[in-house]
This record gives structure tokens, sequence and C-alpha cells, in this order.
């Protein structure tokens, strides 16, 4: 039995009610209690802003695509490197670091669960390998279905039950804890150098729209009572005019679960673009904004860019060659059988260009005008619109006007004329800052159930304590200092165990995979289904037997088991 | 006792339909594999115990001793090199690389003397590629470039493009058009519906020459290029633009030859700007079973795929310097690893006689080409047969191989973990 006690230490804890308050919090086994005994060890908080652990709702960190990012790119490894000091292994990478060097950056920045964004089902094993490989942070994995086959046949048949099915067979066979649609259809379209253009194109030879493919897996998520939503990235990222197909998107989706978003838009900032090209882009914020203000249903995450090098990596491998095609820089592409795509090509945003100006602040917007901070989280979609590390600096200008005007001074002075993050005044305080980074993701997640994002008795204690007095700064002016305590814990706290201190990572980690089981009845299970058993020994290049992921990769998994309504 | 759906751990394919008949530890029929298959399941004889080398000869030691002693060299040596791995499965290679980062060491995989030219390309322009399913299902136009399938990877072409149906190639050996580009007739040239024989040394001129087809500039071709007449680049180039969907294989034939990186790049450039007519992909037919899964198991660890210098405290990769070759020619590697490879068949002479020169331990089951050359030999279970592990397919695609007996080796991983240990101790003390 290990027990811990942190003193006086100032809580915030949304998911609570507590709303920055300075109390104790005792820890016994790994799990918050009620009290400990004398003979606990005692932290002494001294006042600073405590928060459970940061909860990242979308980050590419570990895969096949993640680790080809850093394959291709040396030049990007030689900008982040660490010697081995201590317990830490050496680290390289800048924008795809190491998975050593994301878990001791995430953990020294007091985060403590991450989701992986998007996992090709046929590569989970990869995911995994490196999950365990990221020792601090417990993992879920998003399992990409945009382009799935046996998905679109049961879409294009309306057979919500069979599109449920194949989720279930699938999320139980790669360990996968959501359903993650990326361009839904296009990743297939792009099997053949296509696309789709809007919700409503059909996708190559399967008669289907992205549109009936998002409706139904929505519906086959409730079905299968899954802990998280359907997470979206929606079609025509990153084209101008895109904020229609977005509105589109979102005003399609039903109200379904009374617990949770009944849909997750994720990187929001690249699917808010008004205008027809590149020269007359503009932020449409403002239209987003509005239409998820309407609706408690819908969450989103901001995926800000910051200025600076980074690499951008997706399923969405069409999106990826239009880029290559404005940047002709280097490009990879990865297209996945049956299943998905991806693609890899290094950017660098400049302050000197005003799109990347003006997607700048379409991300700040989107967190600013969203009223309720539950429905918007702080996410760059790391590395897309920047690296994880930049987080603190994102904190820091949503809390500071003064900031974002100071920062306005350094970029084209033309951006206001075409984005209105200038005329908005709000500035967020702590308790919306820890709603954005941990409650928020942890109820839009489904994970409150297993003790994540909240620190009352029962929870696990994933606990971040910052250098910041919140009592003693006024964000508006000493952003400085705010992101500068955001950067780096003075404790980082993984169930029970104290991981992290001033910036260093002093234990090896043991991280736990979260991932998801629906129950289904013997007539849904894909296993002893004839055509699905057949068709994938005919068209997979690996036999069905080989696919599923052993436990063995999972020597800590989480798994969270529902029940099925099919 | 018959196994099914058993991966195989010799070629890049990894295929995983093999059927395997075992009468108690020993194999007696292998199903659906090909003869190089055969022979890794079939022709597994093995070094009994570990050896020491005792004068001109050799003389058994316990695997404690073995292992004892090759911590101690690995210890003693100012520049020790870590080398192979292409051969076993992941989790060895993991512990492979964090007894590097511990030793200081260089760590580097048989990319080194194989695709690590590719690999330098790819770092230059990306990569193009899908999984092997996605040509099977799709491709009407598969190039073999410099690569002999036939003869180094038997079952690429029935199992991912010529002999195989796929979902929108139902009726594949028509429906798929092969081009062979290769500097003579080989057996895969043979099966296909165009051949281009190049002089050697020439593929890059043609890879130009298509490239400039491809952008539109007919034109300025002159009559022959490289000893291919234009006429035979204009139906090539033609094939490809019109293909809906079309797949380059490229092999050592292209990698190794006058050009070497230089040649992937301009391949890959070929394969990108033919993208933005209609789509293609472009692939390495790489070499040993899970020679991918070095690379990327040394990238997610240190970040670059292959030869990586721990001697400074961080990773350090700088190929031409902290390469394999490069080390032992300059004779500056004074002790070193051999595991699961045999850099005394593949290795210059005067790299082998430098690895004779100096203590080297080998971590192989069978006697090799570098056995003459090492002090010290420790015989393990091979992967695929009576150890388990996780292998990356040529393609990426991660599969784990099976056990499928309990043998009386110990594994790599037992070995290394040992190893490991002994290591981490004495640096702590």
């Amino acid at each position: 039995m290990t027990e811990l006690l942190v003193k006086n230490a100032f809580v915030i804890d949304p998911l609570s009610g507590i709303k920055g308050e300075i109390m104790d919090l005792a820890i016994r086994d790994g799990k918050i209690v009620e009290e400990v005994g004398n003979g606990a060890v005692v932290i002494d908080a001294e006042g600073c802003l405590t928060l459970p652990g940061g909860i990242d709702s979308h980050s590419h960190v570990c895969g096949t695509k993640v680790n080809f990012g850093r394959y291709m790119s040396p030049e990007d490894m030689r900008a982040g490197r660490t010697a081995r000091k201590g317990v830490m292994h050496v680290t390289s990478g800048y924008s795809v670091p190491t998975t050593y060097g994301n878990s001791y950056r995430y953990s020294t920045m007091g985060y403590t669960t991450v989701l992986e964004g998007a996992m090709a089902p046929l590569e989970a094993r990869h995911t995994h390998e490196e999950f365990t490989a990221t020792p601090h942070q417990d993992m879920l994995a998003n399992t990409l279905f945009d382009g799935n086959w046996a998905i679109m046949e049961a879409v294009k048949e309306r057979d919500v039950k069979r599109a449920a099915a194949v989720v279930a067979w699938t999320l139980s066979a790669v360990r996968g804890f959501a359903i993650k649609l990326t361009n839904p259809g296009g990743t297939e379209a792009w099997g053949w150098g296509e696309d789709v253009h809007s919700i409503h194109d059909p996708v190559p030879h399967f008669g289907v729209t992205p549109a009936e493919i998002i409706d139904t897996m929505i519906q086959a998520n409730e079905l299968l009572n899954l802990p998280h939503s359907v997470h979206l990235h929606c079609n025509n990222l990153g084209v101008p005019g895109n904020y229609r197909t977005t509105l589109e998107t979102i005003e399609r989706v039903p109200d379904v679960n009374p617990d949770r978003q009944s849909l997750y838009l994720t990187h929001v900032q690249f699917h808010a673009y008004g205008g027809s090209t590149w020269r007359d882009i503009c932020s449409r914020s403002e239209d987003i904004a509005r239409a998820v203000n309407q609706r408690p249903h819908i969450a989103i995450d901001m995926g800000q860019i910051m200025f600076g090098r980074t690499t951008t990596m997706t399923a969405d491998g069409p999106m990826e060659f239009k880029l290559y095609m404005l940047h002709h820089n280097k490009w990879s592409n990865h297209d996945v059988e049956l299943e998905t795509g991806s693609g890899i090509i290094p950017v660098y945003y400049s302050r000197k260009s005003l799109v990347n100006c003006v997607m700048w602040a379409i991300g700040l917007e989107l967190a600013l005008l969203v009223r309720d901070p539950w429905q918007c989280m702080l996410a760059t979609d790391n590395p897309n619109g920047a690296p994880f590390v930049k987080y603190p600096e994102i904190i820091a200008l949503l809390m500071s006007r003064r900031y974002r005007e100071k920062e306005g001074e350094m970029i084209d002075p033309k951006t206001g004329h075409y984005a209105p993050l200038f005329a908005i005044d709000r500035e967020l305080d702590w308790y919306e800052i820890a709603v954005m980074t941990r409650a928020a993701q942890a109820k839009a997640l489904g994970i409150t159930r297993i003790g994540k994002g909240y620190l009352a008795p029962g929870a696990e204690a994933d606990i971040a304590i910052y250098p910041l007095k919140p009592d003693q700064l006024d964000p508006s002016t000493d952003y400085q200092q705010v992101a500068a305590g955001f950067s780096r814990t003075r404790y980082t706290i993984k169930r029970g165990r104290m991981v992290a201190r001033d910036g260093e990572v002093i234990v090896e980690g043991a991280n736990s995979t979260i991932w998801s089981r629906a129950q289904v009845p013997a007539e849904y299970d894909m296993n002893h289904d004839s055509e699905f058993v057949k068709k994938f020994e005919q068209y997979y290049t690996v036999r069905m037997r080989n696919y599923p992921v052993q436990d063995v990769y999972l020597p800590r998994g989480i798994c969270i088991g529902t029940e099925s309504s099919l | 006792m018959k196994v099914e759906d058993v991966v195989c751990p010799f070629c890049g394919c990894l295929c995983d339909d093999l059927v395997v008949e075992l009468e108690g530890t020993r194999i007696v029929r292998v199903e659906n594999g090909c003869t190089l298959a055969n022979e890794k399941f079939m022709g597994d004889k093995r070094l009994k115990a570990p050896i020491r080398r005792d004068g001109k000869g050799w003389k058994e030691i316990s695997y404690e001793e073995a292992v004892r002693e090759t911590a101690e060299i690995l210890l003693d040596a100012d520049r020790p090199l870590l080398y192979g791995w292409s051969g076993t499965h992941g989790e060895a290679q993991s512990i492979g690389v964090h007894l590097a980062e511990v030793l200081g060491a260089v760590i580097d995989n048989t990319s080194t003397v194989c695709h690590g030219p590719s690999i330098l390309a790819i770092q230059e322009v990306g990569h193009p590629g899908c999984t092997l399913g996605q040509v099977k299902n799709r491709a009407d136009v598969v190039v073999y470039w410099g690569a002999n399938p036939i003869d180094a990877h038997p079952r690429h072409m029935s199992r991912y493009t010529t002999y195989t149906d796929g979902f929108f190639v139902k009726d594949s050996f028509r429906e798929r058009k092969v081009i062979v580009v290769d500097v003579r007739q080989t057996e895969t040239s043979r099966v296909a519906d165009e051949f281009v024989m190049v002089d050697p040394g020439g593929d890059y001129a043609v890879l130009s020459a298509l490239r400039a087809i491809v952008r539109g500039k007919r034109e300025i071709i002159p009559s022959s290029v490289a000893g291919v007449p234009r006429e035979q680049l204009f139906r090539v180039a033609d094939l490809c633009l019109s293909a809906k969907f079309g797949a380059v294989f490229f092999g050592l034939g292209l990698t190794m030859t006058p050009g070497k990186n230089k040649n992937i790049r301009n391949a890959i450039e070929l394969t990108e700007e033919l993208n933005r007519h209609t789509k293609f992909t472009i692939s390495p037919m790489r070499g040993h079973w899970n020679v991918y899964g070095s690379n990327e198991v040394f990238t997610w660890i240190t970040g670059y795929p292959y030869a990586v210098d721990f001697s400074r405290g961080i990773a350090f990769y700088n190929p031409g310097e902290t390469t394999s070759v490069d080390i032992l020619r300059r004779e500056e590697c004074d002790a070193c690893l051999v595991v699961a490879s045999d850099p005394g068949a593949h290795f210059p002479h005067e790299c082998a006689r430098h690895l004779a020169r100096i203590p080297t331990i080998q971590i192989d089951p069978h006697v090799n080409a570098t056995t003459p050359l090492s002090t010290i030999q420790i015989p393990v279970a091979v992967t695929g047969i009576d150890a388990e592990g996780t292998a990356y397919r040529m393609d990426g695609v991660p599969i784990r191989t099976q056990r499928l007996y309990q043998g009386t080796y110990p594994g790599d991983l037992d070995i290394l973990t040992q190893l490991y240990d002994l290591v981490k101790e004495a640096k702590r003390t």
C-alpha cells in the first residue's frame, strides 16, 4: 500500500464542480481516496495550480505514419535531441519526437492520457508496440473506418446493424478505442488518385456518399454503446470554402446520447475556411461557432496552428497530395488495403504568409467564440498544426487579449481583414482552461467511467501540479509566466506515483492501453459470418487468423466493455 | 501436428499462409512455401551450444559463460558496433537498441548494405507507397525495376501481383501488364509484357527520360537512352500514363548500382510525376523478413532507421560515417556483436578482415560465413520456428510470427536481455 498526500493544492476539478479551492488530495494505491494515514508521503503544493492529469483527445504520436514521419525526416530528428539521463532514454525529434521524447515531453507538461488520432486497423500492432514505448501516458487509439469496404457495403445495404457488427469485430480485433472517420469515402477514392468534394459525392465503385457513411456510423456507434462518439475529420480539409461542408455535416447530426456529444469534429480550424481560393481565403469561425453553440450535442477540438516548422500527417491521403502540390517539399503516402490511406509532408507555417496567419487566427477564434468550453477542446492535431509542446503558448493566447494583440503586431497586417480575432475581447479563465485540456476530453471520450479527468475519491490519481499561483497572477498581463508554468509541472503524478518533477522524468513508466469491446449477439459475430470471412481471405493480404492484435501487445490493457443494443 | 497460417521468416514478403507439419520438435512437411521457405523450415541445422575460439579450433562453453564474456568484451570496447538485427523479431531489436544506448555503441542493421540508399532517397523526397493489398486489388500495371522476384521473392507475384486476382482485377494474368527493367534477361523478365533492357549503369538516364516523357517533353528524347530505344520508352510511359493504378517495385539492381540513392530518388520522382496523371506507388523489395522491422524499431526509439551512433550520448546519424562498413573499413571498431545476420558473407573483404581481427561475437543459430571471423558464437532459437515476435513486412504491415514448438534453445530476446542487464549493472557501479 503506497500513500501520498498532496497538501495546499489550488485545485480546479471541473467534473467534480471544484472551481479553485485550496485543499488536500489523498492518494492510496493509485486512486484518490478520502483520507490517508500519517505515514503517507507528503507533497506540499504551496498553493500551486493543481489539475487532473492532462488528456489529449487528438494527437498523432504512435503508429505507421508517425514513424514514417520520423523515418523520412532526419532533419527533424536532429532538431530536438537529448542524451540518456537517469531513467530517461535518448530522445530525438522536434515535431515528430521519438516515442520516449513524446512521452517525457507530455509528462513534464502534466499530460497523463493521450489518444492517438488515427490507427489503420491492419497496422494496429505497430501502434500498440509504440504505445508500450510511450510509457508515461495511458493510450487510446482512434480506429480508422473511413474507407472500410465491409462498412461501405453495409452502408450501401442500409444495414446499420451490420455496420455496427463490423465495428465491434474490428475494434475488438485491433484493440481500438473509438470510430475514426478521416475524410470518409475520400481515402477509398484516393486509391484511384481521386477524392470526394462534398458529403454527397459518391465514393467510386461503392455507390455510397460520405454523408451516408457518417450517418450510419453515428447510429452504429450508439447501437454498440461505445464510450466515445464517432470522431470525425470532415471532408475537404484545408480547402478554401470548406466551412460549408463542415456546417452541412454538423447540421445533419442527431442528438442521440444524453451523456456526451453525438459527434466529435476534430481539428476544426482546418475546416473553417471561407473564400474560394488561397487568395481570398478567410475565417468562417463565427459560422462554425454559431452552429456549435446551437447544438450542445456537438464537440470539437481547435486544431490550432502555431508559426514555425512542423510535419503534417494524416490518413487523408488526397489532402496531403494537394498540400504537396503547394509546398513541393517532400511527400510520402501510404494507402492501406480495404481500409484507409495516409500521407505526410513537412511544412513551415510562416508569419509572413497571410494564409497561415488567417489559419492561426481561426483556431483561436473557435476557442473564444464557442461559448461552452466543454464543447471546444484545446489541441493542435499534433503535429499537424504545431507540436504539442506549443500548448502552453496557446493557453496563454486564449487567456490574454494583450498577448494576442502583441502577436498580431508580428504577423501579416492584413490578417484582421480576413479574420475577426482582434475584435474578440474574451479572455479564458483558469477554470475554462482546465475544462479545455482535461475535463472536457474525459467527458467527450467517455473515460470518466474508468476514473479519468477528475480528482474526487475513486478517480485515478493522475495529477498535474503547475508552478502557477492563480491568486497571484493576472493571466491577462502575466501571459509569459502562464506559458512557462504550463510548459513544466512542478510535479506530475501518474496513478499515484510521482513520475516527473521540474521538467524531468524520474521513474520508469508503466502505462495502460484503453480499448473498447462491445458484446454482440452471436448472429452479429463477424468471426462466423461466411461472407465477411470469405471476402477477408480473398482481398486482404494477411490471413484473418493473423490479423487480430494478441494480448501480449497490451501488457496493462484496460478494456471498456459495453453491451450492444443489436 | 499441423499448424496453419504460419508466417514464413525468410524474405520481406512475410507470407502468412504456410502449413507446417510437425512430429514433436521436428518439422516434417511445409505446404504453400516457396523453395526458400522449405529450406528455412526443413534445413534448420543448428550449432549445438555456444562456442569460443580456442587456438585454431573451438571449445564449447556454457550460455552463462558466453553471455558474461560477451558483456565483458562489449564493456571493454571503446567503439563497439552492434550489427545485424534483420533476422530477429522487434522485441529483440528493441533491447538491442537500448543495449547500444547504454554502451554508447553504434547500432546498425543490414539496410546499411542493402536498401540504405533507398532510405537516403526517401529522406530527400519522401515515399509514395501502399500496402501490398492495394496492388493486389487494384494495380493494372506493375513494374519490377532491378528486381528479380521469381528468384529472390518467389511468391511476390503469386500473392501480390501478376498471378493473384483482386477485387478490381478479376483476371489478373490478362488484365495486369508487367513491365520489367533490368540489365539482363531474368526469370522475371521472361514473363513480362514489356522487357526494358538497360545498359549497366544506365538506370538513372532511363528514369530521367521517362520523367521527361511524362512531363510532355517527348521531342527531347534521343533515339536511344542507355540502350533503350525511344519507341520503347514512349510505349512504357504510355502504359504507365494509361494505368488506373500502377505499382513500381525496385530491387538492389537499382539501389546498389551506379547512381545508388540518386537512382531511387529519380524513381520516386517519376512516381510522384505520374501521380499528377493517375495513381502510382513505389516500393522497395526488402530482403530479410524483418529488415523493415529493424528500421521501424530503430526509428521509434532513436529517430533514425539505421547507422545510429550513441557515442556522444545522443542519437547521431550520418550514413557514410556511422555506417558499419565505414566504421570497419576505418578500423575504428574494436568489438562487434553480430545478431541475426551474416556480414561475413555480405561485407567487403577489408571489413570482414577487420571483424576477424577484433573480438566478434555472433548470436545466430547457424554456422555461416561470419562464424570463421568470430570469437564467440551463441546459438539461439529461430524466430518463426521456436521463438515468436513481431515482424514488419516489406510494406510496413506488422505480423506476429509464431512459435511452432517449445525448443531447448534460448531466444535472441533472452540472451540480449541478459546482456543488457549485465551491462546496465556494470555501468551503474
